[in-house]
């Protein structure tokens, strides 16, 4: 249990405490990843499936790691090489996979939702690995977990999120986590990639560049996805670049000298981050990966942990 | 117990542990581990009688057996857990163990599973200021303050200065109802 919940869908709906319950325990998972013998029984004998509809390399992986880490055991299923091809819809590749007893199940679907249709219907846990345009939420608590670590809060701070914000599962998530820790989210981007309506999130929201980020404690680079490009949307990766991409002379220029850059993988290189920026001092984009790993621990230890027979230990 | 007791205790577990590292020939090699929270302090106190009787600071530790429990919480009452700091290579070493109360030992079998997942020490000790019976394993203590039979219905409580209470104090009070 992670609070008052049994599943790690959204953050919409997880309150300061329970963010905040997650990150102070993923700095113990943190403690851990240094250790000579990386490895912990906690979750001996539970076991973790990853059910991806999607193609992924960082959170898939970074599940398995967290999984083995904490002694479960995990098992990887992948739609293209899986029964979905012959036909079985995402409820039934799911039931059947509970009926092997895993205790926690992480999907990622292409369509918004579906971990928590998958999670009205079975009995286990479900963690969402991403989820159409709806929640990153492990992607959303890393970039958190990412902030305190460098910026010391997020109380006070400002965070600027920058690229996509229509299509950006990741910009969900943080939108509805930083605020709640005390961020200010400004967002930026093409008007065409700007949702309406989003201030009412407590954001605000600009289309320049220079006037999102400066003064920011940290600015979050979104992926612009290949599939957006030429689509009416934005016309090609160098007007985008050119108006919403950060090079050496820009970073340099408009953000304060303690500025951090997240970015949450894979980078399109020369598009929304030039090389030096990626490569730079500023940029936390490994720190990130790194953080990724202790952040689920604490979400499979949470969750999964919680579900053991209640046994008396005294103070021994 | 009170303050003066905890005192004389300390100091004279420092003086056996002293002696017999001495006669083990481990003087050198001794490091001291307290397990969180209960051990802690009391490792801290320890290291200095120890700085004392020896000559040389130990090298200290802390672990938090958190992740090593035989029994995860209850829905909704994840433990809180802390960081374990062990900054030695712990091979070779003589580690003294350190817990303010031995109870069911459960808790020293996770801290030795844990302590080995860092290395292989030379020798464990475990030192306690109150060892209260009611042992569910078998391990016991090879260093204890004060030795006594406590039923199981009531609990014991080792309250420092440096955790905040007033002043230095072991209480036995009946259990609270779960």
């Amino acid at each position: 249990m992670i609070g008052r919940h049994r599943h790690c869908i959204a953050l919409a709906e997880y309150s300061r405490e329970e963010l905040l319950e997650v990150l102070d325990l993923a700095v113990s998972m943190k403690e851990v990843l240094q250790r000579p013998l990386k490895k912990v029984p906690s979750l001996r004998g539970k076991s973790v499936v990853n059910l991806f509809f999607e193609a992924s390399t960082r959170t898939r992986s970074s599940f398995e790691i967290a999984s083995k880490i904490l002694s479960a055991d995990c098992l990887n299923w992948t739609s293209a090489s899986s029964s979905v091809t012959k036909g079985e819809t995402l409820v039934d590749t799911a039931k059947n996979l509970e009926a092997m007893r895993p205790d926690v199940l992480v999907i990622r679907h292409s369509a918004g939702g579906a971990p928590r249709l998958v999670a009205e219907r079975v009995g286990c846990a479900v963690v969402s690995a991403g989820d159409g345009a709806h929640e990153h939420p492990s992607q959303g608590l890393l970039d958190c977990f990412t902030l305190r670590e460098k910026l010391g809060t997020l109380e006070g701070k400002t965070v600027a999120i920058v690229g996509d914000i229509s299509h950006s599962r990741v910009a969900r998530s943080d939108l509805h986590a930083m605020p709640k820790l005390g961020a200010k989210v400004r967002l930026c981007g093409p008007p065409t990639m700007m949702p309406a309506g989003v201030e009412s999130l407590g954001a605000t929201v600009h289309h320049d560049l220079r006037e999102a980020v400066d003064g920011a404690d940290a600015v979050v680079m979104l992926r612009i996805q290949h599939e957006r490009i030429g689509d009416p949307l934005i016309p090609n990766t160098r007007e985008y670049s050119k108006y919403w991409g950060l090079n050496a002379k820009k970073a340099e220029e408009w953000l304060k000298p303690s500025c951090v850059i997240l970015h949450p993988g894979p980078i399109n290189r020369g598009v929304e981050l030039s090389p030096e920026v990626a490569d730079g001092p500023r940029s936390v984009i490994l720190d990130q990966v790194q953080n990724g790993v202790a952040v689920r621990m604490a979400i499979l230890y949470l969750l999964a942990g919680g579900k053991a027979a209640e046994s008396a230990e005294g103070k021994a | 117990m009170n303050a003066q007791d905890i005192d004389r205790s300390v100091r004279r577990l420092g003086r056996d542990i002293a002696e017999r590292a001495r006669a083990a020939g481990a003087a050198k090699d001794l490091a001291i581990v307290g397990i969180r929270r209960g051990g802690v302090h009391l490792a801290q106190r320890l290291r200095a009688e120890l700085a004392q009787a020896l000559g040389a600071e130990p090298p200290i530790g802390t672990l938090d057996i958190a992740l090593y429990r035989d029994d995860l919480a209850e829905k909704g009452a994840a433990p809180v857990i802390g960081p374990t700091d062990i900054r030695f290579p712990v091979q070779g070493k003589t580690v003294v163990l350190v817990d303010d109360v031995l109870y069911t030992g459960r808790t020293v079998r996770a801290a030795l599973d844990e302590i080995v997942d860092f290395g292989r020490p030379r020798r464990v000790w475990l030192a306690v200021l109150v060892d209260r019976g009611g042992r569910e394993l078998p391990i016991a203590a090879d260093f204890a303050g004060a030795r006594v039979e406590v039923p199981d219905d009531q609990d014991v409580q080792v309250r420092l200065r440096e955790a905040g209470a007033p002043e230095d104090a072991v209480v036995v009070k009946p259990r609270r109802a779960p």
